[in-house]
């Protein structure tokens, strides 16, 4: 055996291990387009809750609750439909499956934080607890992100601590709600994306 | 320049054998279909040197049903854990001799 091709075996088992247990076809263009829906529907949530000088529109606040929620809902649409999409398109590009044991186990780990915290979130809107909503979502979000990092780059794991911390701060300062929101799901998502795109896509294009 | 073979393991000397083991070192098991879509080999080559490697005892095959399609998931065993990591140590050894 040559000298180079023991660390080409080594380089072989190093390549296989990562592969089996890392989904990497995560792309980082997707993270920031989430990061910019998340923008334009935190305007929008603005508008809705102090745009409108209309003091009739502003008592009908079951009604202002759904306009929002819609947003939301909108937000996340895109956003995991485009992710989707970027996603399947990357891992065409270096010829891997997208449905695979660690996509699998991405979706498995993450579901459960993020599951729990949308029905808590929907549990303090019934309650009538909206203060803390913004927050609630940043911190179960960012939990989903850390026990889902396990199966795909590391980095993922930075953001969701920072979703985290973010959420943290924002359920101290509960009248700044949609700020952090914005800042969490636009901000943080763009300036990860942006990260991710130039440290991972790029090399994979040229 | 040649290396001596002693201590390496016949079982690995394979590339794809040692990439099948280095999969289910990894995980706790692996099916079929995914090692395929990994490897990128076909299933007769795969089939082959999964069967090697199960009359080496190195892994052991569990045979289910996921409705009405066979699933067959493919696991390391403790013999072929301790095997790989002795192969591990070998090409270690092999680096820290070549470094003057």
């Amino acid at each position: 055996m040559e000298h180079k091709d023991v660390y080409a075996e080594i380089s072989s088992i190093k390549n296989m291990m990562e592969r089996s247990t890392k989904f990497i076809s995560l792309s980082g263009l997707s993270g920031v387009m989430a990061g910019i829906y998340a923008l334009i529907g935190a305007a929008i949530g603005y508008k809705l809750l102090y745009g409108d000088f209309d003091p009739y529109v502003r008592d009908y606040n079951e009604w202002l609750t759904w306009q929002l929620l819609a947003v939301a809902c909108g937000v996340l649409v895109l956003s995991v439909g485009t992710g989707l999409l970027l996603t399947v398109r990357k891992a065409r590009r270096k010829r891997q499956t997208i449905w695979n044991p660690t996509s699998r186990a991405l979706l498995v780990s993450g579901s459960l934080p993020l599951f729990t915290g949308g029905a808590f979130a929907m549990i303090l809107i019934w309650q009538g607890h909206y203060g803390v909503i913004a927050a609630t979502c940043l911190i179960f979000y960012g939990l989903a992100l850390v026990a889902a990092s396990q199966h795909t780059f590391g980095d993922v794991k930075w953001l969701g601590i920072c979703d985290i911390i973010l959420g943290l701060i924002a359920a101290a300062m509960p009248g700044f709600g949609l700020m952090f929101w914005a800042m969490g799901f636009g901000v943080l998502h763009i300036v990860y994306g942006t990260i991710m795109h130039f440290k991972y896509d790029r090399e994979n294009i040229a | 320049m040649k290396i001596s073979l002693n201590n390496f393991d016949k079982a690995f000397e394979n590339r794809i054998r040692l990439q099948i083991m280095s999969v289910l070192v990894a995980n706790e098991s692996y099916d079929f279909n995914s090692l395929k879509d990994l490897l990128e080999v076909t299933d007769g080559n795969l089939a082959s040197h999964l069967k090697a490697l199960e009359k080496e005892e190195y892994i052991t095959v569990n045979k289910s049903f996921l409705g009405r399609k066979p699933n067959t998931r493919y696991l390391a065993s403790d013999k072929g854990i301790s095997a790989f990591k002795k192969h591990l140590e070998a090409l270690e050894n092999l680096i820290k001799q070549q470094k003057p």
